[in-house]
């Protein structure tokens, strides 16, 4: 019973950014998909499920919260500086796990979702493309931005206080 | 290999997304590249970092309970399990003589009488309409029998008959989970030049029954036939002849072997 139900509420948790709307759009897509698939299990269960809690989300959030900001979906418009390969990007002090709850919590909601679906689910490009029907190549673009973003910021926070 | 190539395929190496032919040649620039190398560690420090358990939120057990207390029965626990049974006694009491008769009486006219078609194919027309809509055909896209049937395995209390009608023109294109009349069904998705055809499979009690074209619907044809206690609804914008030939094709064509 209710195999994914963690990672339903991660999604949720995560694109709703608190855990009371979270566990409301968790419940309303757990109970859908278990109206559809009683006991349907296994690794496409869990692909389908967040499916459904993405799906449940973007309703819910149409009908509660004024429009988020969304990106652009052209690489050009969002300028990010290179900072992968700079020294002040690396360091053990990416696992302060409060700093990079921020950094994520920041990030629009469309890195968010990528951000959990490939790093915390570890799903394949083409199984986030089918779920958050995008192109391959999209999903390609806003996951490489969605690092660079992080990155960005997981350094600034480092170098806070340490101008050199 | 030198950075400009490099350097896009870093985050899909680090993916597992690479294909083969490429990997051994971005290796070896990692090697001795000063610039990717340091892009490519500080890659995998940033992935470490974002798949600490610290940053994953588990389910609150409030919530896993609500949702199990709005589930149907077998997800219930001890206490509503007594509350039905009391109300189960508090029934079998009441249901004595003439009501027993009565619903008695009721069952056997609704088990005796043929199930409506008519709803049943409004329900496939819209599901076929969704589909096409929704560019949403296909969730599995293979013109191969052998990878659509086990495909559906372990998604669908039965295994549905696929077969190949290739030869006869009408190529199988891929397969799909449906819900059709309160239930998840198997959809066959078949093609006739531009024509989509979808095939609804799922089990029935019914006796074999001969394909019947049903009354069409918002410029769909539906054909609807029973044979070894399964139910197949085909439906498609395909003319009445070809749909039906599409039909026949189908109940002929041999059976994919079990492996």
């Amino acid at each position: 019973m209710l195999p994914h139900l963690d990672a339903a509420y991660n999604l949720a948790r995560w694109l709703a950014g608190n855990d009371h709307d979270a566990q409301d759009v968790a419940q309303e897509a757990s109970l859908r998909a278990f109206k559809f698939f009683g006991n349907f299990r296994g690794e496409n269960a869990r692909a389908w499920l967040l499916t459904i809690v993405r799906n449940t989300f973007y309703t819910w959030l149409r009908k509660n919260r004024p429009p988020e900001k969304t990106i652009e979906f052209d690489d050009e418009t969002l300028d990010i500086e290179d900072v992968s390969a700079s020294a002040a990007a690396a360091g053990p002090q990416f696992a302060d796990a409060d700093a990079v709850r921020r950094a994520i919590a920041e990030l629009p909601v469309e890195f968010r979702e990528i951000v959990v679906l490939r790093e915390m689910e570890g799903f394949s490009y083409k199984e986030i493309a089918d779920l958050s029907d995008v192109p391959i190549g999209t999903v390609m673009s806003r996951l490489a931005r969605a690092r660079k973003l992080l990155q960005k910021r997981l350094a600034a926070e480092f170098n806070q206080g340490d101008p050199a | 290999m030198n950075c400009q190539q490099a350097k896009p395929l870093i985050e899909p190496y680090a993916d597992g997304e690479l294909e083969a032919a490429a990997i051994l040649e971005l290796e070896q620039h990692l090697e001795g590249c000063s610039m990717c190398a340091p892009a490519w560690r500080n890659l995998q420090v940033l992935r470490k970092t974002l798949k600490q358990d610290a940053l994953y939120f588990t389910a609150p057990e409030e919530l896993r309970q609500r949702i199990k207390s709005a589930l149907p029965s077998p997800a219930k626990a001890a206490p509503p399990r007594q509350a039905w049974n009391w109300n189960w006694n508090w029934l079998t009491t009441v249901m004595s003589g003439m009501a027993a008769a009565c619903l008695a009486l009721l069952l056997t006219v609704t088990l005796t009488r043929p199930p409506s078609e008519q709803p049943l194919a409004q329900e496939i027309v819209s599901s076929h309409i969704r589909s096409l809509m929704a560019s949403h055909v296909m969730d599995v896209v293979s013109t191969d029998q052998h990878t659509v049937k086990p495909w559906f395995n372990g998604k669908l209390d039965f295994s549905p008959p696929v077969k190949n009608l290739a030869a006869q023109e009408f190529p199988l294109i891929g397969g799909r989970l449906d819900y059709i009349g309160g239930r998840s069904v198997a959809a066959l998705v078949f093609q006739r030049h531009k024509h989509v055809i979808n095939l609804f499979i799922w089990p029935a009690k019914e006796k074999d029954s001969e394909p019947v074209s049903i009354a069409p619907s918002q410029g769909y044809n539906v054909i609807h036939w029973t044979g070894a206690e399964t139910a197949f609804w085909a439906v498609s914008d395909l003319n009445e002849k070809e749909l039906m030939e599409f039909v026949q094709d189908f109940a002929t064509a041999a059976p994919l072997k079990e492996h």
